[in-house]
């Protein structure tokens, strides 16, 4: 059933030859096809601006009140490419085995190869666009080095690489607006997909404007709606972070694949109170020049600054003397935790570490550090109150981006013909752990320079395809759903809102499901959540109207999560193994390190719907390793 | 802490609206301006009153889609601070605190405090842009540029489109906006091949838009969240005379 389409073939032939043989559109009739894009990140704004310029009908469509609000915006330290301009020896082997390796083996590697070997392009693509990295004084491209890596391939714009590489692909989709060949609906959101003799032909989307239900139709349709890490409620994500479009799309058949696999970032600020909506991340490359600790006693109760080296436990460089404060997240999420559990959590609520600069500002110089940092410094001044120059960072790990989402070959395809799933909606190309910086990246390389071909294999065969007429019985039908969705909710008149039943389950999936899992706590979880999602049906309400209503839109995306929380932990409790981002406490080393079983776990776990009271139906895509031998993950 | 807000309230475009008391107490000093908002709805909700409409996504000072007057100020007391990196702390115990949309005749309210900014994407599609296609651009360190080029570049380009400039300014200019991106591309050697008519382009949509020409208060500087310079409407400006003399 699971086929993903990897060309056979040496690695570095696969992408050549795919694209080689891919059927093409002429230009012609590439004006006669339509293609829905859903999302408006890097994936969904590369592809849709890419898609407009090859002459393709394009309809764009998010959620926020313009295109450069998505999420992608926020990413702050860089973008990966081997160009080995410093010469340290990097190139696409090493760049794929590092991002396999990283992922700890549970990801393809024909997908891996293809991300190292397009990511060259992004860098020359966003420069030609404007994108202002960080440069050298000769005026050639500098770049720093990242978690789990060993050469200098990350590309920075200060750190906001996100930002800059959104402005520069929305920058893209606003002149193919301006152009005509891309339709833009902001401030629309998905609630259903809409499929004809088993093929995507459409959404049925919320105009949160005037609430009025509208349909589109379309030859293909892509999600590029980013991923789910907000079901924690406290995460790095922005508010409106949310899995409904591929939640939809998989209760329409699309399979959903290894969704319990969250990265916990490890820098994010510690939660300092219960009213908190969001954890804010400070970017992963503060650990090039910043050194984590906590203090060696327990009951310490000096300032950091006061406590002398012999009293701090450098528990990174400690453990992991090869990568030390660079070891990769899940593993210096992990050491976080471990620290914290173990009493030597620092802060008020004793649930942080210290991320340190006081070396690197004697060493470099504070304007040094200013001109790398000098905007995520600001940042934790603002919200903490705390000049960084001076005394260290209080860090501490949180939820942060989902390796799973909708399972796609390597044409991009979901498991419905015409329905594909770029960029971090998809589960592709990070195994169990993302690696820093390819995320910008993968949403890139996804919509710049792969699914322009794979979709043009898919239209070829839809050029006889009439323009999708949306009064059909299918459009009627999911219409009708949504509205009757939209109506039980409003109705349900109880005394609690979404975002209490929100907080709930974010607790629950943390507790249970996030950094650290067993089989007694997901079984539990399970429960838990099946409970909450009932009182949810009876205890929920929401006040206004069906037109302009922020608790309307909350409660539909939490009435998808509690669906796909439970999902998470039915996948957790299979996977009887520890590899990146899962960790089984039933599974680990007498160091307790993470402790795969590539015997009997080498495959993605592909997720069908069975409907909201039967337990989810388990596809297994095996995965063959022909170049790389999986080894141990050893960072030490 | 314990507050008292007043608070705009207006059903949809059509709608009047006005200013509406509320009071909220045990307000946690290290709450965000926004989180004190949620505590807000929270209770309104739970007595069955419509909650308050806001614009809000990231919560981390750079989505741009915050943003509403406070106490007659963009975004609040704190200089270059968007409303979301704001916190009840730098407010004072049982303070009175004013709340309102932006304002502009280009920026229509919608709801409570949620406007509609889509103007500044219509002033981008004019020509805040490269004119590059996809899988065509050359080798990155191809075209080399200067360390200080680029930071300089930068810094215009860290615009969040937040709409803050236009809000105060008294004649709801967009000159900031506008020419923070004018700049930013037109100091690269990718983006100054087609600035005469980008220049033209955008300046143009901004005034169909009913954006209002800047007088040169610079409050619209004073208030930015990214430290914008007011320096860029003077090269916006320079780039457009320079335009209208070599046509003519």
């Amino acid at each position: 059933m699971l086929e993903s389409k990897i060309p056979d073939g040496p690695l570095e032939d696969k992408w050549r030859y795919y694209k080689e043989h891919a059927k093409l559109v002429n230009p012609a009739n590439r004006r006669k096809l339509e293609v829905i894009v859903v999302g408006t990140g890097l994936a969904g704004s590369s592809i849709a601006a890419s898609l407009g310029e090859m002459g393709y009908r394009v309809k764009s469509f998010c959620f926020q009140d313009t295109p450069r609000r998505a999420h992608s915006v926020a990413a702050q330290g860089g973008v990966n490419a081997c160009k080995n301009y410093k010469n340290d020896g990097d190139n696409i082997f090493r760049m794929f085995y590092d991002t396999i390796k990283g992922g700890d083996f549970r990801s393809r590697e024909g997908n891996v190869y293809r991300l190292a070997e397009c990511s060259a392009s992004l860098i020359d693509q966003a420069v030609a666009q404007g994108v202002p990295f960080g440069r050298e004084y000769g005026g050639y491209l500098n770049n720093r080095s990242f978690g789990g890596v060993q050469v200098s391939r990350t590309f920075y714009a200060r750190g906001q690489t996100g930002q800059q590489l959104l402005l520069g692909a929305y920058q893209a989709l606003m002149r193919q607006v301006h152009l005509g060949t891309v339709q833009l609906f902001a401030r629309h959101e998905m609630l259903d997909l809409v499929t004809i003799d088993g093929k995507a032909r459409g959404v049925i989307v919320r105009n949160l404007d005037t609430g009025n239900i509208e349909r589109h139709g379309a030859h293909a349709v892509i999600l590029a709606t980013g991923g789910f890490g907000k079901i924690y409620y406290l995460s790095t994500l922005a508010m409106g972070c949310n899995g409904s479009a591929i939640w939809r799309a998989h209760k329409k058949g699309a399979l959903i694949a290894n969704p319990s696999w969250t990265q916990i970032h490890p820098t994010s600020l510690p939660q300092s109170g219960e009213y908190q909506s969001k954890l804010t991340l400070m970017s992963e490359s503060l650990r090039n020049d910043g050194r984590i600790w906590v203090p060696k006693n327990q009951d310490e109760k000096r300032l950091p600054n006061q406590v002398p080296e012999e009293d701090r436990d450098y528990y990174l460089e400690r453990r992991y003397p090869a990568f030390g404060n660079l070891s990769p997240r899940d593993i210096a999420s992990r050491a976080a935790k471990e620290r914290i559990d173990a009493g030597y959590g620092i802060g008020p609520l004793k649930n942080a570490v210290y991320l340190d600069f006081s070396r690197a500002i004697k060493e470099q110089g504070e304007p040094k550090i200013r001109e790398k940092y000098g905007n995520l410094f600001r940042m934790y001044e603002k919200i903490t109150g705390i000049d960084a120059y001076k005394e260290p960072m209080r860090i501490s790990p949180a939820a942060h981006f989902s390796m799973g989402g909708l399972w796609v070959d390597y044409e991009l395809m979901t498991t419905i013909p015409g329905l594909f799933a770029l960029g971090e909606a998809n589960f592709a190309d990070h195994g169990a752990n993302r690696l820093g910086a390819n995320s910008l990246l993968q949403a890139c390389v996804d919509g710049y320079f792969i699914a322009p071909y794979t979709l043009g294999n898919y239209l070829a065969d839809e050029i006889k395809t009439p323009t999708i007429d949306t009064s059909q019985l299918a459009f009627d039908s999911a219409a009708a759903r949504v509205e009757g969705q939209l109506r039980a909710l409003m109705s349900i008149g109880g005394k609690l809102s979404a975002d209490h039943f929100h907080k709930t389950l974010g607790k629950i999936l943390y507790d249970k499901c996030g950094l650290s899992r067993s089989r007694e706590g997901l079984e539990q979880a399970i429960n838990e959540i099946k409970a909450l999602r009932q009182q949810f049906y009876e205890q929920l309400y929401i006040p206004g109207g069906m037109a302009i209503n922020s608790e309307l839109e909350k409660a539909g995306r939490v009435a998808d999560y509690l669906e796909l929380g439970e999902l998470m932990c039915y996948d957790a409790l299979t996977r009887e193994e520890s590899c990146g981002a899962h960790f089984r406490v039933e599974y680990q080393t007498p160091e307790g390190e993470a402790k795969r079983n590539d015997r009997d776990f080498s495959f993605i776990s592909a997720w069908e719907w069975a409907g909201s009271h039967n337990p989810p139906v388990l596809h297994k895509e095996p995965l063959k390793f022909e170049f790389v031998t999986p080894t141990v993950r050893s960072y030490k | 802490m314990h507050i008292r807000l007043k608070i705009w309230r207006q059903e949809n475009s059509q709608d009047a609206g006005r200013m509406q008391d509320y009071e909220l107490a045990a307000v946690d000093p290290d709450m965000s301006f926004l989180e004190m908002l949620d505590m807000l709805n929270e209770q309104l909700l739970g007595k069955g009153e419509r909650t308050i409409e806001f614009d809000h996504d990231c919560r981390e000072g750079i989505c741009g889609q915050c943003g509403v007057m406070i106490n007659g100020r963009a975004h609040g007391p704190l200089k270059n601070t968007t409303t979301c990196q704001l916190h009840m702390r730098s407010f004072a115990e049982g303070e009175v605190i004013y709340i309102e949309p932006f304002r502009a005749t280009a920026f229509p309210v919608k709801c409570d405090l949620k406007i509609d900014r889509s103007a500044l994407d219509r002033v981008i599609q004019a020509g805040g842009f490269i004119s590059v296609n996809t899988g065509q651009a050359p080798e990155a360190n191809s075209i080399p540029v200067g360390h200080g080029v680029a930071e300089a570049a930068f810094d215009a380009a860290a615009c969040i489109g937040c709409g803050a400039c236009v809000a105060v300014c008294k004649n709801s200019s967009a000159a900031l906006f506008t020419s923070a991106k004018i700049t930013h591309l037109v100091l690269l050697p990718q983006g100054e091949v087609e600035a005469s008519e980008r220049v033209r382009q955008m300046v143009d949509q901004m005034d169909a838009e009913g954006f209002g020409h800047c007088s040169n208060t610079e409050a619209c500087e004073a208030e930015c969240p990214q430290q914008i310079s007011v320096l860029h409407i003077a090269r916006m400006n320079w780039e457009y005379n320079k335009l209208q003399l070599l046509k003519t």
